[in-house]
């Protein structure tokens, strides 16, 4: 039982990340445009929150500049895809390209930089006392994970109850509509994707100054930008699907590292452990699952015949009439 | 009422003394226009990049040069140029052909790699014995190889075609599936004395190099560029002409332009897809046997899952989708990779092919828009 | 009732009669093209004032200028006797002015409410949707225009998203409304039902700019009418009271139009189509088609009317096998074609004009040469063992580039740059020169100009004097009515009646009773009506 709470719990931690991520990507993708980038971003997110950190010895510092520089060049994809109408499938790709090459040159040496003072964990005094669920969620668990608490409801919040989110999803439906009225689509469009990239920044940071602190270059996210773009569709754009989505994933990480430790779940010798090798296998495991959630995620839309929103992926012009 | 009857432009907020325009374009722009649109967007690239690197603390000069020459300084380093450039021409078809049908094909590193492993199991299972002659072990090894990396593009095709995941995603997670696939061969099945290697492959098993030739023809020793090439560029011209004459390549283009179109006029768009997916593998597989019955002579994780999936991507897109222009393209990234890895720091490479990339992509806008300076006051 | 009047002119000030609007001098270019060439138009208080012309005769751009969407090169804009600058929608929203756009701007999976509400500053920040609901419903029922205000949009049928439209510039109080094309997708009873609320609207003291390219509503609902003719005023503000169809047609066109064609008697063959209680569903799942019978004879134009969205484009689809039928059975010459694939209709000769000339007709970045080929490619002697043989294929898009007008510098232009006209022949030419057994043409005529709209006529009556079996579907009941020899008339998916075509100009009578089928009533109704009225 401890097992199970220890692997919930090390996933909610990990899965953060994903959540961050995830959710900058929907809020991103809901105004209509699609940045595949989020590995790049992410990579500079991790990269400068741990260099800043490590020079200011404040972590929080490295948070800001994280975010901000992350959300900096999210908007060269913004200006490429929004104003000069480029394809966004292919500036995405380009952007994970210029954002590892950049975090690699600029992170060079950093990995043996030295001690860093990471983000603070803690428990919350009444709620990790709850049966089960107490010490999964609140129990010395990093100030990020509470954070990210906090942005499920306000993302689901934003984009479905209030007025700047019901334009939101009206520029990423119908941006003639909203242009018709007024409303400036390539404006929002830029802002959105802005804080997309700040949420893929605070994932990258959260990765680096808090679930697994440290600088190991390329394999710092180890794909997960790419597991965060696949998230939102299986999350049909929904935050509170995201969340499941991101801490399931996270759980299975860390089902996926004690698989191979000593002993299995139930106190059971542990058949892995003696066959190291069996590893190579079970790292496979988070990729094949983000397959596998994405023909879910992918046949249920279909089904539904809902999906995306209608014009992601299409860059607005504005007056293709004719006469 | 007032005189002056003309409008004030509305988002002026600043006093230029002119004005941009941008109009679509209504004509197709002469044909050196596009190239000259690609070199100057590599140019500012470079610049770029070299900013870059004078932040990270090198010499931006000193590393361009150091390029140049390491990597068409003299008969042996061009020979060694084009040697890593045949992975990348490989890759790059095989990407090539994918987006010419709008599929996002990221996977081509996936396949590349168990294009490697294909061919090496043919050597390591064995299944061909180790006295088995050359003309027997290469086309065997060539089919294995292109069969594997086939396979490995199938998978993504079936999903989108049936169930249209995203390709990008899927295509790129199997190429972390192949990477622990291999490392699972290598480092369980096929160690050598619990080295991170295979043994070494039979010499029959190796792609014929010029070097081979150095007693018949002096000049070729010491030269590494191997059949690999060959494969490459006979793949190109093959690819060329199914692209722009033959009916699968009106096919593909048709739906990678208007898949409605392609729809209406009676195409099978789903078993294209699973078909060019395939073929794209088998490209990149390709290039994964290459690579490895060229140069690497055994199974080992790092020399094959080096990126050439990905620059394939730039080459591609750089080219613009053209596969003999790939065959120059991809000479030029060999020089970048081939010299780069001497340049501290060691990301520079990838960065500056990031930075080509976003240009290059940028770019494409002068060739869809004109620009037009207007001087404000001029329109009354 | 809460609206948007901060910056609305009290209208009890302003005399009837006096000028609302004056555009004078507009200048309005884009890339190649003079929209509008020093255009004036003014608006008076309380009156319908219509815009006259062909497709791409400037009207829309006009419009758009004065409801903020482009900023004209030069010229000026008086609302009430002082000049305004619009720089956006929201500006000329603000001024009173406000647009219904002929491809409505609606967002499709939000509700009626959401989408009136768009962009304005109330809500402050929280959605409460509901305190709005009641004030939208009241507001429509002011003005007749009864909608849900809880529905989405998608859910809407076009002319009840026409309603939204409205309501949405009623809503924000304003008092001068476009309206672009407004009766291209109604019916003729819902024709009636929008005059009624625009009358309804005038009495009130607001101002409705007509754009219309249709001659009778113009003279049937306008007060005035201007005319424009290639970006130029041909007509300014002509009382309707004093002008006739002809001379307005003249102004249009700057030729005497010759409005019905010759047609020689029908000389009807063998059946080559033949439908027989046809069903299909349309893209959200809900049923398009529900047991549709028809056939078409070869030597004949067989028309198909109906208000858009009755389950037309489905049918189409059917027919060239884009769509599965989920009941009911096709024959071509008396094979079946029921499911069958695209390929197989092409193959057997069915040609299909779709609707969509861009957005399915044709492959934009690819040359004019690989356009043409596009139905011919897999035979020979364009295809060779599986490789394209293009000095032929060229060959082949120049001769139809030759017969067929298209206008284009060579055949090697990437076909987004051709004009529409010329992006239809493109079409015509390589699914007529096919001499198909069944041509399935819908909408051919769509945002053409009448040039090349008799162009087009000329062509498809050419077609079936040679003894083509024509099914022509289209939303213009005067063209089907000339062109047809037979029409049948399809309303939610069922054909409510067929009716003979006799000579070239159709009767008011056919006029009124397929009209009235295409609202809904069948034929045997129609005729019992007559009948008791005749006794």
């Amino acid at each position: 039982m401890q097992a199970i709470i220890n692997i919930l719990q090390a996933g909610v931690a990990s899965g953060t990340v994903l959540l961050f991520a995830s959710l900058g990507e929907i809020i991103a993708e809901r105004s209509g445009v699609m940045n595949l980038g989020v590995e790049g971003m992410m990579l500079i997110g991790a990269m400068s929150a741990y260099s800043v950190a490590v020079k200011t010895g404040s972590p929080w510092l490295g948070v800001l500049v994280a975010i901000l520089a992350a959300g900096l060049i999210s908007q060269i994809h913004a200006y490429i895809t929004i104003t000069l109408h480029a394809d966004q499938v292919v500036s995405g790709l380009a952007l994970t390209f210029l954002g590892a090459g950049i975090s690699l040159v600029l992170g060079e040496g950093l990995s043996k930089a030295g001690t860093v003072s990471l983000l603070a964990s803690f428990s919350v005094p009444l709620l990790s006392q709850i049966p089960f669920l107490g010490p999964i969620f609140f129990k010395d668990q990093n100030v990020m994970v509470y954070i990210g608490y906090l942005f499920i409801p306000l993302a689901w919040y934003f984009i479905n109850r209030t007025r700047p989110g019901m334009h939101l999803r009206a520029v990423g439906e119908y941006p003639a509509a909203a242009d018709a009225l007024g409303i400036n689509v390539f404006r929002l469009r830029y802002f959105y994707v802005f804080v997309g990239g700040l949420l893929a920044g605070l994932a990258g940071a959260t990765i680096s100054l808090a679930v697994s602190p440290g600088w190991f270059s390329e394999l710092t996210t180890g794909g997960q930008g790419w597991i965060a773009v696949g998230l939102v569709i299986f999350a049909q754009w929904n935050p509170v699907r995201a969340a499941v989505g991101s801490y399931t994933f996270g759980a299975l990480r860390r089902l996926i590292l004690d698989i191979q430790g000593p002993t299995l779940l139930l106190g059971f010798p542990n058949p892995f452990y003696y066959n190291p090798y069996w590893g190579f296998f079970l790292q496979m495991i988070p990729y094949a699952f983000t397959i596998i959630v994405l023909v879910i995620g992918s046949r249920e839309a279909m089904r539904k015949r809902l999906g995306a929103p209608a014009a992601l992926g299409t860059p607005y012009v504005r007056g293709e009439r004719g006469l | 009422m007032s005189e002056n009857s003309s409008v004030q432009p509305s988002l002026q907020k600043r006093r230029f003394p002119f004005r941009l325009y941008f109009e679509p374009r209504l004509e197709e722009p002469p044909r050196w226009y596009p190239v000259a649109v690609s070199l100057g967007a590599i140019l500012f690239a470079l610049i770029i990049g070299g900013i870059l690197i004078k932040l990270a603390g090198g010499d931006p000069i000193r590393s361009y040069i150091h390029i140049a020459e390491a990597s068409f300084g003299s008969v042996g380093v061009l020979s060694d140029t084009i040697v890593k450039a045949t992975p990348i021409l490989l890759t790059s078809l095989a990407c090539s052909i994918a987006f010419r049908m709008r599929l996002w094909n990221i996977g081509a590193e996936g396949q590349f790699i168990m294009g490697a492993f294909g061919a090496s199991a043919i050597v390591l299972t064995p299944v061909l014995p180790a006295n088995t002659p050359a003309w027997i072990f290469i086309p065997v090894m060539i089919l294995a190889g292109m069969l594997a990396g086939a396979l490995w593009g199938l998978i993504p095709g079936l999903l989108k075609a049936f169930f249209n995941v995203n390709e990008i995603i899927s295509s790129l997670m199997m190429n972390y599936i192949a990477i622990a696939w291999v490392n699972f061969w290598v480092f369980a099945v096929w160690t050598e004395g619990g080295f991170q290697m295979t043994r070494q492959f039979p010499k029959n098993a190796w792609l014929p190099r010029l070097l081979d030739y150095a007693k018949a023809i002096p000049l070729f020793r010491g030269l590494t560029t191997h059949l690999g090439l060959v494969l490459g560029i006979v793949a190109a011209v093959i690819l060329w002409f199914i692209i722009y004459r033959s009916r699968w390549g009106y096919e593909i283009r048709l739906i990678g332009d208007n898949p409605r179109a392609a729809q209406y006029a009676g195409i099978n768009i789903t078993r294209n897809v699973v078909l060019v997916m395939m073929l794209s593998g088998a490209l990149a597989g390709l290039g994964g046997m290459s690579e490895v019955t060229g140069v690497v002579h055994r199974l080992q994780t790092s020399p094959v899952a080096a990126g050439y999936g990905f620059t394939g991507i730039i080459v591609a897109w750089l080219a613009k989708l053209n596969p003999l222009v790939a065959i120059l393209v991809s000479i030029l990234f060999g020089a970048l990779i081939l010299a780069g890895r001497e340049i501290q720091p060691s990301g520079v490479p990838k960065m500056i092919q990031g930075v080509i990339l976003v240009c290059l992509i940028a770019s494409d806008f002068l060739l869809r828009y004109r620009i037009r300076v207007v001087r404000t006051g001029e329109e009354s | 009732m809460e609206t948007n009047h901060s910056n609305q002119m009290d209208l009890s000030l302003v005399e009837k009669d006096s000028l609302f609007i004056e555009m004078h001098g507009i200048v309005k270019r884009f890339p190649g093209v003079l929209a509008n060439d020093h255009v004036d138009f003014d608006l008076r208080r309380g009156e319908i004032h219509a815009l006259l012309g062909e497709n791409g005769a400037g009207k829309s751009t006009l419009m758009d200028v004065l409801a903020g969407l482009y900023q004209p090169e030069s010229g000026t804009i008086k609302v009430k006797d002082t000049v305004v600058n619009f720089s956006s929608p929201r500006d000329a929203i603000r001024a009173g002015i406000g647009m219904v756009h002929q491809h409505f701007m609606l967002v499709p999976s939000q509700t009626v409410t959401e989408n009136i509400l768009l962009g304005l500053d109330r809500p402050r920040f929280r959605l409460n949707l509901k305190d709005y609901d009641q004030e939208i419903a009241d507001l429509g029922e002011r003005f007749g225009l009864k909608v849900d205000p809880r529905a989405k949009i998608w859910q809407l049928s076009v002319g009840e998203q026409q309603r939204v439209e409205i309501l949405k510039m009623l809503y924000r109080g304003t008092d001068i409304l476009i309206m672009d094309e407004p009766t291209a997708v109604l019916a003729p009873q819902e024709i009636e039902d929008l005059f009624k609320t625009l009358r309804a609207m005038v009495a009130e003291g607001k101002s409705i700019v007509f754009i219309s390219h249709k001659l009778q509503e113009v003279m049937a609902i306008s007060d005035r009418v201007t005319v424009l003719r290639k970006g130029r005023v041909t007509a300014a503000g002509l009382s309707t009271r004093l002008t006739t169809r002809q001379e307005l047609a003249r102004q249009m066109v700057g030729r005497d139009v010759v409005f019905f064609l010759e047609k020689k008697p029908a000389k009807p063959g063998e059946v080559v189509l033949d439908i027989k209680e046809v069903s299909a569903e349309n893209d959200k799942g809900l049923h398009a088609l529900n047991g549709v019978s028809l056939n078409v004879r070869a030597g004949e134009i067989v028309g198909l009317a109906g208000v858009a969205g009755n389950g037309q484009r489905e049918l189409a689809q059917v027919i060239t096998g884009l769509r599965k039928c989920t009941a009911g059975k096709l024959f071509l010459h008396g094979q079946s074609i029921t499911n069958r694939s695209a390929l197989f209709g092409i193959l057997r000769g069915i040609a299909h004009v779709p609707e969509d000339r861009t957005l399915v007709g044709t492959s934009p970045n690819l040359s004019v040469t690989d356009n043409i080929i596009m139905k011919k490619y897999r035979q020979s002697p364009i295809a060779r063992s599986g490789m394209l043989n293009m000095p032929v294929a060229t060959k082949f898009a120049n001769q139809l580039r030759g017969d067929y007008d298209i206008v284009v510098p060579n055949v090697e232009t990437p076909v987004r740059l051709l004009s529409g006209g010329n992006l239809q022949r493109v079409i015509l030419a390589r699914e007529i020169s096919g001499q198909p057994s069944l041509l399935v043409a819908v909408q051919p005529t769509r945002g053409l100009d009448v040039g090349a709209i008799e162009g087009v006529h000329r062509l498809l009556l050419a077609q079936r004097d040679a003894g083509a079996a024509t099914l022509l579907i289209s939303e213009e009941l005067e063209e089907l009515l000339s062109l047809s020899d037979r029409v049948f008339v399809v309303y939610e998916g069922r054909i409510m009646g067929e009716v003979q075509i006799g000579g070239s100009e159709p009767s008011s009578g056919l006029i009124e009773t397929v009209g009235l089928m295409m609202t809904g009533t069948p034929l045997e109704q129609i005729r019992q009506g007559e009948a008791e009225r005749h006794v």
